[in-house]
């Protein structure tokens, strides 16, 4: 009972769920004057859907193979043509879609949950926990990002599995030193004090209070987070850490070198490279627009 | 003088880094699901008396403590194996790779740096101006490409357009004299440097471009500027060389990331250095070469980091006072 006057009172509200749709329906508002933000989002939306609605958009199934129709140039037929195996490039880089997304946001999740945990426990208590978990993060941000993954990647064996759990478990260091900095902020809060004050462990502090004022930060950066996650799938695969029969944008760049397609047949190369471009593009835009407002102190590029 | 308590903190903290990055590469290997040379010999039928063997000649059979201090005292002398590919000493094949990478890294390096500045401090002088929004949109659309793919547009257009090379590092026929072949190589250089250049430039830029804005909003500028100095005057000598700090922090902390785009850019031209052989390492599952690579390349980058811990202090003396 005592417990839940004090949520309400000192929560703001987020509790209620009337509340958190007006803040919702306010957040819209502010984020729909931001131009950037809203080509990214539709950018964004575009891919979403041609990745859910593959099997109706793409005219054939992405490992069909039409006999002695290799390395044709885009028609009709093959809007982007064929590759070496003579199959259609439109339906792989349309299928492709939902690996490089999915792989995406899995890894992103890991890096997130990795990033918010490790900062708001760094940011949370002083003393010995913080030092060792700052050492942790200044260890990852110092070794070479990707040649760690690609370790990680193929101790684990090469495949989609892998290369997400190599991401995720490399790339959290951005998450948790914003998440750190929000955490300290949040903890000199006065509700905060008269949780404490009240008999609230801390545990329950760092649940009810911290973490959901640390979320909205949460949010923005693991949007950028999907972003570079989608860039170092592409790159991984394409260093042949992927799953061969597994259809992704990387995987199918990789091919295109390994065959020697690529000073040939640029339709093989630029419509792939030019998807993970966009989709990276729209995560980065609509990343930077969700920091803008809800970390205002974020400088503007 | 810097002070001598920030030197202990960042030599103990070189060298807890160290130790921690050799245990972690230790472990990560013997770790590995599956024996190795079943997954090299896959299908060629391995008997069970040649696994033994290969187990023997390289070690996999002692204890794992047993093998942890082998490994310590075979690593600090240099010995990293031998490669399961060709059995030859991996330290054999670094070295040479390791020359290769750091002349196509400090040349891309050197070039991306002054470019990053240069662009950087006019766009942060006209800000808002078109330059400057051009510069911004380049970049993140730069950003977010793949190294790889920019090499690979790159090089279909090298090669249709130009006739440049596209792979290694010189001709095997036809060039004679110092001259030709200084010339020669620095043809096979041209994509992938660009290639570098454009995805390293980037960071520099942005970095620049804050770092000056920054400097602009401080009371000496403003004074600087009541007093009537020249706008050459106050960009060079006023806020260039403050703003110019920041980025030699940078530098050491961007070597990992450039690392990583000349994995993929050596790769993609196949150019003899440590990306290219850890792209042929990852193909041939050749563990000791892949390990003795991230071992060579993460310890170079933290020794550069702790060069420019070092630095940062005579160039910027207000560090060590914080």
């Amino acid at each position: 009972m005592s417990q839940e006057t004090t949520e309400t009172i000192l929560d703001f509200g987020y509790s209620r769920r009337s509340t958190y749709i007006k803040v919702l329906k306010g957040f819209w508002r502010v984020y729909r004057s931001n131009k950037m933000g809203m080509i990214g989002l539709v950018i964004l939306a575009a891919f979403i859907l041609a990745a859910a609605l593959a099997p109706y958009i793409a005219p054939y199934d992405p490992t069909e193979v039409f006999v002695g129709q290799n390395l044709l140039p885009p028609s009709w037929q093959h809007l982007f043509g064929t590759n070496e195996a003579g199959q259609d490039l439109f339906s792989q880089v349309i299928y492709g879609a939902q690996a490089s997304l999915i792989v995406g946001f899995a890894a992103s999740l890991i890096a997130a949950t990795a990033g918010t945990l490790v900062g708001i426990l760094a940011g949370y208590f002083s003393g010995l926990i913080r030092e060792l978990l700052m050492r942790l993060t200044d260890f990852f941000i110092v070794i070479p990002s990707l040649v760690l993954m690609i370790v990680l990647a193929s101790v684990l064996g090469a495949g989609l599995t892998s290369i997400i759990l190599a991401i995720g478990l490399v790339g959290w260091t951005g998450t948790a030193r914003v998440v750190m900095s929000q955490t300290l902020s949040v903890r000199e809060h006065a509700f905060i004090e008269a949780s404490r004050a009240s008999g609230a462990g801390d545990f329950y502090i760092l649940r009810s209070h911290v973490l959901p004022n640390v979320m909205p930060v949460v949010f923005a950066n693991t949007v950028l987070v999907v972003a570079n996650s989608i860039l170092y799938e592409s790159v991984l695969t394409f260093l042949g850490l992927g799953n061969p029969n597994q259809v992704t944008w990387g995987q199918i760049l990789q091919f295109a070198f390994v065959s020697g397609a690529i000073t040939t047949a640029w339709w093989y190369v630029i419509p792939p490279g030019l998807s993970i471009m966009l989709v990276v593009l729209a995560f980065s835009l609509t990343g930077y627009s969700l920091d803008e407002i809800f970390n205002p102190r974020v400088r503007k590029i | 003088m810097a002070n001598v308590g920030y030197i202990v903190r960042k030599l103990s903290g070189l060298i807890v880094t160290t130790f921690f990055v050799l245990t972690f590469n230790f472990y990560l290997f013997r770790v590995l699901p599956g024996n190795p040379f079943r997954l090299l010999f896959r299908g060629a039928g391995l008997s069970a008396d040649a696994v033994r063997s290969l187990n023997a000649q390289f070690g996999l059979d002692e204890p794992l403590w047993v093998q942890y201090i082998i490994y310590l005292k075979n690593t600090v002398s240099g010995n990293f194996g031998l490669s399961f590919q060709t059995r030859a000493p991996v330290i054999g094949l670094i070295v040479p790779a390791l020359i290769n990478t750091a002349i196509l890294l400090s040349a891309a390096s050197v070039i991306s740096i002054v470019a990053g500045i240069l662009i950087g401090m006019l766009a942060a002088w006209r800000r808002g101006s078109k330059f400057d929004v051009s510069a911004s949109a380049t970049t993140l659309v730069l950003y977010s490409m793949p190294t790889f793919w920019l090499g690979l547009v790159l090089m279909f257009v090298g090669v249709i357009y130009f006739a440049l090379p596209v792979a290694g590092m010189r001709s095997f026929t036809g060039i004679s004299g110092i001259f030709g072949q200084l010339q020669d190589l620095a043809r096979h250089m041209v994509l992938p440097l660009l290639t570098l250049v454009l995805g390293l430039t980037g960071q520099y830029v942005l970095v620049m471009k804050g770092a000056l804005l920054d400097v602009f909003t401080e009371d000496f500028m403003v004074t600087a500027r009541a007093k009537g100095i020249s706008n050459r005057k106050l960009l060079w000598d006023h806020g260039f060389r403050n703003a110019v700090l920041p980025m030699v922090a940078l530098v050491a902390l961007n070597l990992g990331l450039s690392i990583g785009g000349a994995v993929q850019t050596e790769t993609v031209f196949s150019w003899p250095g440590m990306g290219l052989l850890i792209y042929r390492a990852i193909l041939a599952r050749d563990y000791p070469v892949l390990q003795g690579a991230f071992l060579v390349v993460t310890v170079t980058v933290i020794v550069a980091n702790f060069v420019a811990d070092m630095l940062y202090p005579l160039l910027d003396p207000r560090v060590t006072e914080q």
